[in-house]
C-alpha cells in the first residue's frame, strides 16, 4: 500500500486520522484489466471523497486520473461508484464511510477510458439526438419581448431542467446496463423538460424517440435512477409519464383514421 | 499531426464561447466553426454562477442608471463607450436567452422577475432561482446543438495559438483521450477560456479556472490589462471558498459580526434598515464589503473557526419557504457541506477570490492587438468592470460580447485569405515538441502540487484584499523563483491517454505567468482604487497619475513589462464613490 506523506495541506486541518481508499485503476497503455490500488489518506471530518482523491493525485500518485471541477455539485463531472453506489465525489464525505475502506470505481455501465474516467460518447450522442432546444411554433422577434410564462407553467418543467448530466442515473439503471441503446433516464427527463415547456412546440418531433423500441418502454420501473439523482430531478417520473403518453398515443393511432390528428 | 480546417476556432465552451459559436453560425451558416474546450461544455465554470444577470427591464429603471452604477462601481476605470454599448444590449440578450428556453424566474403575470443586487440602484438582475449560470450554460449548450456548422472538440486542451504573417491562423490542442495533437487551422480565433482565480488559495472557482487563454494571448504579445483587480467575493465558505451568492443579500440576508451587529453600517454603507435597500448595507458593492470584513477582523470582531476568521450570513428571517424558492442551491450547500440549516442557523462566511476583472486587452469590438484574435468573457478585458465588477454584470457580458465577438470574428474570417498549411504545420509541430518535452524530460524533483500551493499562498499574502509594497515584492520574487523551479518539474505519468498529470503541469505554467502579470501590475499601481487597496502611503485614489489601465506585457523569462493605457471617458467624470446615505447625498 502506498504510504501518505504527511504533508501539511493548507485547505485541511490535520486531524491525525487516516482512511484507506481502494481505487479502481485502469491505464489502457499498460493494464490488461482494471485493478484495485489502495492508498492511505489523511482526512478531516469535512473532507469529501473528491478531496481524498485530490490528495492522492497531489501527494501519493500523480498518475491517478479523474474528472472534477466545481466542487459544489453543479458541474456534474465527478460522478463515480463509491462503495458500490453511484454518487458525486464532491458531495460524499469520508466521515460517513470511516473507518471502513472507501471503494472508488468508474461509473458502472460505461466503458472505462482510464481510471475513474468513463467514455461518455453514448450519453452525449443521445443528448444531441433529442432536439434539446426550444422548437418554436413560429419565430418570435426579440422586439416582441419575452414569452409570458406563469410561475405555475415554469414549475411544470423546472425540476426536469435541473439535470446536471452527471450520469449517476445511467449507472443506477439496470436496463441501461443490459441494453445500452436505451435512451435512459437523464435524457428522457431532458426531453420531457422541453415537451413540458409552454414555449415549445416540438413534442411531435421528439415522439418517435420516446415511443421507439429503445425509448420509454425499456424502463422496468426500478426507480433507482431517481434515488441516486443528486438534484432531485426524478427521471423515473419523466419516464413513466411518457410511458402513459406513449401508450395513449398508440391507442389513439389505432382508433383514429390515418391523418386524423389534432 | 491531424489537421482540421475551420473558419473560426473558439477556445472555451462556457457561456461566452457558446454564445460566440451561435453568433458565428447565425451570421453565416457556411462558416465552419471549431469549438474547442478542455471539458465538456456543461462542465465549464459558467455553471457555478448563481445570482443572476443584469439587464434594464423595469419602467423606473434606465440605461443611464445601469451605466452609472457600472462606471461608479468600477471606480471610473471602465471604458465608458463600451459600457454604453453593454447596457444597451443587455435586455435583448436576456430576451434572446428566454426565447432559447432559459427558465427565468417569473412574476405571477408571467413576465420575467428581477431581484436586487449589490451596487445596483434599481432591481435589474434576471435570475433562475440561484442557479442562473447553470441554466444559462445548459440553455446555450443545448441550443448550440441546433447548428450543424458548430463542430465541437470536447476535452481538447489548447496548448498554443499559431500565428503567421502577422495574424493568428489557428490553434494547437491535445486530444485528451488519446494524447494526440491536432492543428485547428482558422482564419479567426476567439479565446473564451474564463478567469484565473485558481492562482489564489481560497477561491470560489472550479479546478479548471487556470487562466489558460490569458497566458496564450500574453505569450503571443497581447497585453493583459488591469490584472491587479481581483475580486474578493464577501460571502464564501471558509476553507473551500465555495460561493454563497450575493442574491442571499439581495433577498434580504444580513451580515453579522461576533456581537450579532450589522457591522457594515460602520463602513459608510448605512444606516441599517430591516428591509433591503439598494446600494445600502448588504447591498453595497463587493470590494467595499470584503474590505469591511478585513477591518472587522483587525478589530477582533469576527468569529473564529477551523479555517480562520468568519462572519455570519443570517438568512433566518427570510423563512424556509422563501429560501427554498429563491435560494435552493444555497440551502442545499449549507446543509450538505456545512451541516447547517440556514432557516435555523446563520451561515459562516468570509471573503474569497472570485473573479478576474482584468484580462486579455480587447477593443470595444472584442478584437485584440493580434489581427484575427478575439477574446471574450472573464478571460478578456473589454472594459466594463473597471476596478470592481458589479455582481450580475458578468453573465450579461458573456452574452452581449459573446455575440459581438462571434459576428466580428465571422466577418474577419470571411475577408481573410487561407494561410499556408505547410508553414502552419511547422509552427504547430514546434509547439507540440515543446509540450512533449514537458512529458518526456520532466524527471525533476519539483512536485506540481507543491509549486501550485506555494504560488497560491503567496498570491493571497501579497495580492489580497489589502496590499503592501513589501508583501507584493515578496510575491513577485516568489513567482520568479517558482518559474525557475518549474523548469525542474516532475511529471510522473508518462502515458498519453487522459494524462491529467501532464495537463496540470501545463496549466501550472499558464498560472505562474498570469500570476506574475497580476502581482507586477499590483505593485506598480501606487494608489488605491476598487479592489486594489494599499496601506503603505497610497491609500487614496490618484486620478492624476493612475486613471489609467495597467498593461502587462510578456517578457520571456524576465518579469512582465508594465505600461499604461488611456481610459475612455464619455459622460461620467470621475467622482466620489459613495454608498448608503452618503451615496444618496452625492446624488448616486
Amino acid at each position: 500500500m502506498a504510504r501518505p506523506e504527511m504533508q501539511q495541506d493548507t485547505e485541511m486541518p490535520d486531524s491525525g486520522k487516516t482512511i484507506v481508499m481502494d481505487v479502481l485503476r485502469y491505464r489502457p497503455e499498460q493494464d490488461d484489466r482494471p485493478v484495485l490500488q489502495s492508498y492511505e489518506v489523511p482526512f478531516s471530518d469535512d473532507m469529501s471523497v473528491l478531496q481524498g482523491l485530490q490528495y492522492i493525485k497531489d501527494y501519493l500518485d500523480g498518475s491517478l486520473s479523474f474528472r472534477w471541477s466545481c466542487r459544489m455539485a453543479i458541474c456534474g463531472s465527478c460522478g463515480m461508484m463509491i462503495n458500490g453506489r453511484p454518487q458525486l465525489a464532491c458531495k460524499t464525505f469520508l466521515r460517513d464511510i470511516y473507518p471502513e475502506h472507501v471503494r472508488v470505481e468508474a461509473l458502472a455501465h460505461f466503458p472505462i477510458e482510464r481510471d475513474l474516467v468513463i467514455v461518455m460518447d453514448d450519453f452525449i450522442e443521445k443528448l444531441e439526438s433529442i432536439k434539446p432546444y426550444i422548437i418554436e411554433k413560429q419565430p418570435r422577434p426579440l422586439a416582441e419581448g419575452e414569452y409570458l410564462q406563469t410561475p405555475a407553467e415554469r414549475d411544470l418543467y423546472e425540476q426536469f431542467s435541473s439535470c446536471i448530466n452527471c450520469m449517476l442515473c445511467y449507472a443506477a439503471c439496470p436496463q441501461y446496463g443490459l441494453n445500452p441503446k436505451f435512451l435512459g433516464p437523464g435524457i428522457i427527463a431532458l426531453l420531457h423538460r422541453y415537451n413540458l415547456d409552454s414555449r415549445d412546440a416540438g413534442a411531435e418531433q421528439r415522439k418517435p424517440l420516446v415511443n421507439s423500441e429503445d425509448g420509454v418502454y425499456n424502463c422496468t420501473a426500478v426507480g433507482f435512477c431517481s434515488e441516486v439523482c443528486p438534484k432531485l430531478v426524478d427521471p423515473a417520473n419523466a419516464v413513466n409519464v411518457n410511458k402513459m403518453e406513449a401508450a395513449k398515443d398508440y391507442f389513439l393511432r389505432l382508433v383514429r383514421p390515418r391523418g386524423g390528428g389534432k | 499531426m491531424e489537421i482540421y480546417a475551420a473558419d473560426v476556432a473558439i477556445v472555451g465552451a462556457g457561456g461566452a464561447g457558446l454564445r460566440a459559436a451561435i453568433a458565428v453560425a447565425e451570421a453565416d451558416p457556411a462558416l465552419r466553426i471549431a469549438l474547442i474546450s478542455k471539458v465538456y461544455p456543461m462542465r465549464s465554470h459558467t455553471v457555478a454562477a448563481e445570482g443572476g444577470s443584469a439587464a434594464v427591464v423595469q419602467s423606473q429603471d434606465s440605461l443611464d442608471y445601469h451605466f452609472n452604477d457600472t462606471v461608479g462601481g468600477g471606480d471610473w476605470l471602465c471604458e465608458q463607450d463600451v459600457v454604453e454599448y453593454f447596457v444597451a444590449h443587455c435586455p435583448e440578450e436576456m430576451v434572446q436567452l428566454e426565447h432559447w428556453g432559459c427558465p427565468w424566474s417569473r412574476k405571477p403575470d408571467g413576465h420575467v422577475n428581477v431581484r436586487a443586487f449589490g451596487g445596483m440602484k434599481i432591481e435589474r438582475t434576471w435570475f433562475a432561482a440561484d442557479k442562473t449560470g447553470f441554466h444559462m450554460l445548459h440553455t446555450l449548450f443545448q441550443t448550440s446543438i441546433k447548428y450543424p456548422s458548430i463542430r465541437r472538440f470536447d476535452e481538447h486542451f489548447c496548448i498554443d495559438l499559431v500565428d503567421a504573417d502577422g495574424r493568428v491562423q489557428g490553434i494547437v490542442a491535445i486530444e485528451i483521450r488519446s494524447g494526440r495533437f491536432i492543428l485547428v487551422k482558422a482564419k479567426a480565433v476567439i479565446i473564451a477560456t474564463g478567469g484565473a482565480g485558481r492562482v489564489f488559495r481560497e477561491n470560489t472557482n472550479g479546478g479548471i479556472v487556470t487562466g489558460d487563454g490569458m497566458a496564450l494571448a500574453y505569450r503571443h504579445g497581447v497585453a493583459l490589462r488591469d490584472m491587479e483587480f481581483m475580486q474578493y467575493h464577501p460571502t464564501c465558505m471558509p476553507g473551500t471558498g465555495l460561493l454563497f451568492t450575493e442574491a442571499c443579500r439581495g433577498e434580504g440576508g444580513f451580515l453579522l459580526n461576533k456581537d450579532g451587529y450589522r457591522y457594515l453600517q460602520d463602513y459608510g454603507l448605512g444606516p441599517a434598515q430591516d428591509k433591503p435597500r439598494n446600494k445600502y448595507m448588504e447591498l453595497g458593492p463587493r470590494d467595499r464589503l470584503s474590505q469591511a470584513f478585513w477591518y472587522e477582523q483587525q478589530k477582533g470582531r469576527t468569529l473564529s473557526g477551523p479555517y480562520g476568521a468568519y462572519v455570519d450570513l443570517d438568512l433566518r428571517h427570510l423563512g424556509k419557504a422563501r429560501l427554498l424558492e429563491r435560494l435552493p442551491q444555497i440551502y442545499e450547500m449549507a446543509e450538505t457541506f456545512m451541516g447547517i440549516d440556514p432557516a435555523k442557523q446563520p451561515i459562516p462566511v468570509r471573503p474569497a477570490v472570485h473573479y478576474t476583472m482584468g484580462g486579455i486587452t480587447v477593443d470595444g469590438r472584442c478584437a485584440t492587438s493580434l489581427p484575427g484574435l478575439y477574446a471574450v468573457g472573464e478571460c478578456a478585458s473589454v472594459g466594463i468592470h473597471g476596478a470592481n465588477r458589479l455582481g450580475s454584470n458578468s453573465l450579461a457580458e458573456l452574452c452581449v460580447f459573446g455575440k459581438l465577438a462571434g459576428t466580428e470574428a465571422a466577418s474577419f474570417a470571411k475577408s481573410a485569405p487561407s494561410g499556408d498549411t505547410k508553414s502552419l504545420v511547422a509552427r504547430a509541430a514546434a509547439s507540440q515538441q515543446r509540450i512533449e518535452e514537458l512529458l518526456k524530460n520532466s524527471d525533476g524533483s519539483e512536485r506540481i502540487a507543491t509549486l501550485r500551493k506555494e504560488m497560491a499562498q503567496s498570491m493571497e499574502e501579497g495580492c489580497g484584499i489589502y496590499r503592501l509594497a513589501g508583501s507584493m515584492q515578496a510575491t513577485c520574487d516568489k513567482l520568479m523563483e517558482l518559474r525557475q523551479r518549474f523548469r525542474n518539474i516532475k511529471v510522473e505519468d508518462k502515458s498519453r491517454v487522459w494524462n491529467s498529470n501532464w495537463l496540470m503541469a501545463i496549466e501550472l505554467g499558464y498560472q505562474l505567468e498570469v500570476a506574475q502579470a497580476i502581482a507586477h501590475s499590483a505593485i506598480n499601481r501606487k494608489e488605491s482604487r476598487g479592489a486594489h487597496q494599499r496601506l503603505d502611503g497610497y491609500e487614496k485614489r490618484d486620478d492624476v497619475n493612475y486613471l489609467k489601465h495597467s498593461l502587462a506585457y510578456f517578457n520571456a523569462d524576465a518579469a512582465p513589462r508594465i505600461e499604461y493605457g488611456a481610459v475612455k471617458i464619455t459622460k461620467s467624470q470621475p467622482g466620489i464613490r459613495a454608498y448608503g446615505a452618503a451615496g444618496d447625498a452625492a446624488g448616486h
